[in-house]
């Protein structure tokens, strides 16, 4: 009753579609980040989707497309500067991406201000909004990403390898760097996607969150990944039935919905873990 | 001295590698003959490391061969099997033991994997590397919440999920307790012994391993002897191979203990040769 009623409403429709198709992308490519701990780096990327939407919209053209270029850019330039083949992690780079991102969001708020400073429309950039979506929009957010999916489809299982064993990757001929690279790129174009929906602040709302609950769950990748897209698609149309009934945006209900499904895994965990860790505890002080 | 080519599971001639204009060695021949237990040994820093990685085709090398299953390294990459030098698996590493031993089966492969007899076939050889490796009753949970002995046996089962020929270990035995250290050495010799897979391993501490061994490539000074273990870990021949005194003790139980200066000697004059 209530869904149909919001669903006459065509931006809704448009919303719940946008929204679904961000929440898949976001939830397998999330695991990844998650599992290769390079949130920071997705955090990078977002927060330099704003200056890229607000650039756009101060020439006139679609934010979206401001949101791909400048993620995806990012994301070539962040990977091409980080370490070698052995060290995929970030860790070494961080203040190089920190100054990126101090950098991004000065030129985001410069283009706000020669834009003249619609302030509703900078609330939308940084906190994400639901009303202005189009169909174009849908359209060209399931295009990429259903080319980002198939992408890690393709590498997923390479992808894997070398982000949970490096070295025995590239001793195995994976091109460890490479994918470390390729990978970048398909986030950037996930947190371009999201951006849309969550804001450039709130990308984690669907990057982490789910993903990370689901990696609290479940050991098995893919089943982790499936989780991790499911829980992010619930949150999703339940943040914005949430935001349709409210003043507020409806990444922040995103947001809190994710956090507090993570929230109860993390204590769901840690009861079953101590109730679980007593006999192995006993057992392995029993044996040899 | 040349081994047939059908016996030498990894012949290295005249190979050098050089770092810059430091020299780390030079000079290095060596013949291991397949199906043989063989320890790389030496001091921090003298490249130990380095010789397995030109092994696998992943150091290059400045001068020299390698030739490694018949063919120049790097051409037979699928019958090898690789646990490099690692600390752990941090803890919040949220994969299973299990997908890490499939990784080393099928990681390399492009795509998802898909239900079907190819992936019961794999199922079932992951499910025999892990029971070789003694690992079946832990195998199932996250890995980074496993012992260092532990992990270590699921790295070591994901280097065998391939049936190897040759399998490279560097420091397997590092992060791990005595106990622990016994009975990951025992499993190794009994990999090499039963399957016939020829194993290196770079040790630290030869005395784990010692009564498995066949035979040991003992690196220092910028040069590397190899031989049986009794012909090389001797006070002569280390002696002349540091260029420096150094003396071998045998305790009453047998082990090798190595005492003299050579670790930061060797270190000081291997860094400012050349």
């Amino acid at each position: 009753m209530i869904a149909g009623g919001i669903l006459s409403y065509p931006f809704m429709v448009n919303a719940f579609e946008a929204g679904t198709i961000v929440a898949v992308v976001c939830g397998a490519m999330g695991w990844f980040m998650v599992l290769r701990r390079q949130t920071f780096a997705g955090h990078t990327l977002a927060v330099v989707g704003f200056p890229g939407a607000a650039g756009a919209i101060l020439l006139g053209i679609s934010a979206g497309i401001g949101y791909v270029a400048f993620c995806a850019g990012a994301a070539l330039i962040i990977g091409a500067a980080a370490g070698t083949a052995e060290s995929p992690s970030y860790q070494d780079e961080s203040a190089l991406i920190g100054t990126v991102q101090a950098m991004a969001l000065a030129l985001g708020f410069l283009f706000v201000g020669l834009y003249h400073g619609n302030l509703t429309g900078l609330t939308g950039l940084l906190f994400g909004s639901f009303l202005g979506i189009t169909r174009g929009q849908v359209a060209a957010l399931l295009l990429i990403g259903s080319g980002a999916m198939i992408a890690l489809g393709l590498i997923g299982r390479r992808l894997l390898y070398a982000s949970v064993d490096p070295d025995v990757a590239g001793a195995a001929g994976l091109p460890v760097r490479a994918l470390a690279i390729g990978f970048l790129v398909l986030l950037g174009i996930a947190v371009a996607e999201a951006c849309q929906i969550t804001g450039s602040l709130l990308v984690f709302a669907l990057l982490v969150l789910p993903p990370a609950t689901a990696q609290v769950i479940t050991g098995r990748p893919a089943i982790g990944i499936g989780i991790g897209i499911l829980l992010g698609v619930a949150v999703t149309w339940a943040g914005l039935v949430a935001a349709f009934y409210s003043p507020y945006p409806p990444g922040f209900y995103i947001t809190t919905f994710g956090f507090g499904a993570y929230v109860v895994a993390r204590v769901a965990r840690g009861i079953n873990g101590r109730r679980s860790r007593a006999p192995t505890a006993a057992a392995a002080a029993a044996g040899p | 001295m040349t081994a047939e080519a059908g016996t030498a599971a990894v012949r290295v001639r005249g190979a050098a590698v050089r770092f810059g204009d430091r020299m780390l060695w030079s000079g290095v021949d060596l013949d291991i003959t397949a199906g043989s237990f063989v320890a790389i040994l030496g001091p921090n820093g003298i490249g130990k490391s380095t010789l397995l990685k030109a092994i696998l085709d992943l150091q290059p090398l400045s001068s020299g061969t390698v030739t490694v299953l018949g063919a120049p390294a790097g051409a037979e990459r699928d019958r090898i099997g690789y646990v490099p030098q690692r600390s752990t698996f941090d803890e919040g590493m949220r994969i299973r033991g299990i997908d890490v031993v499939r990784l080393g089966l099928d990681g390399a492969r492009w795509g998802l994997p898909l239900p079907g007899s190819r992936s019961r076939d794999a199922r079932l050889a992951v499910r025999d590397a892990i029971e070789q490796v003694g690992a079946t009753g832990y195998a199932s949970r996250p890995v980074g919440q496993l012992s260092g002995g532990e992990q270590q046996r699921l790295v070591i089962a994901q280097a065998l999920v391939r049936r190897p020929e040759l399998l490279l270990l560097d420091e397997p035995l590092d992060s791990l307790d005595l106990a622990n250290q016994g009975s990951v050495a025992a499993l190794v010799r009994q990999v090499c012994r039963d399957h016939g897979v020829t194993v290196v391993m770079v040790a630290h501490d030869v005395n784990p391993i010692l009564p498995y061994l066949d035979q040991v490539v003992y690196l220092a000074g910028g040069r590397a002897l190899s031989g049986s273990p009794d012909d090389v870990i001797t006070s002569e021949t280390l002696t002349s191979l540091y260029g420096a005194p150094v003396e071998v003790l045998r305790t009453s139980d047998g082990r090798l203990v190595v005492v003299g200066g050579p670790e930061p000697l060797s270190f000081h004059t291997d860094r400012h040769a050349r």
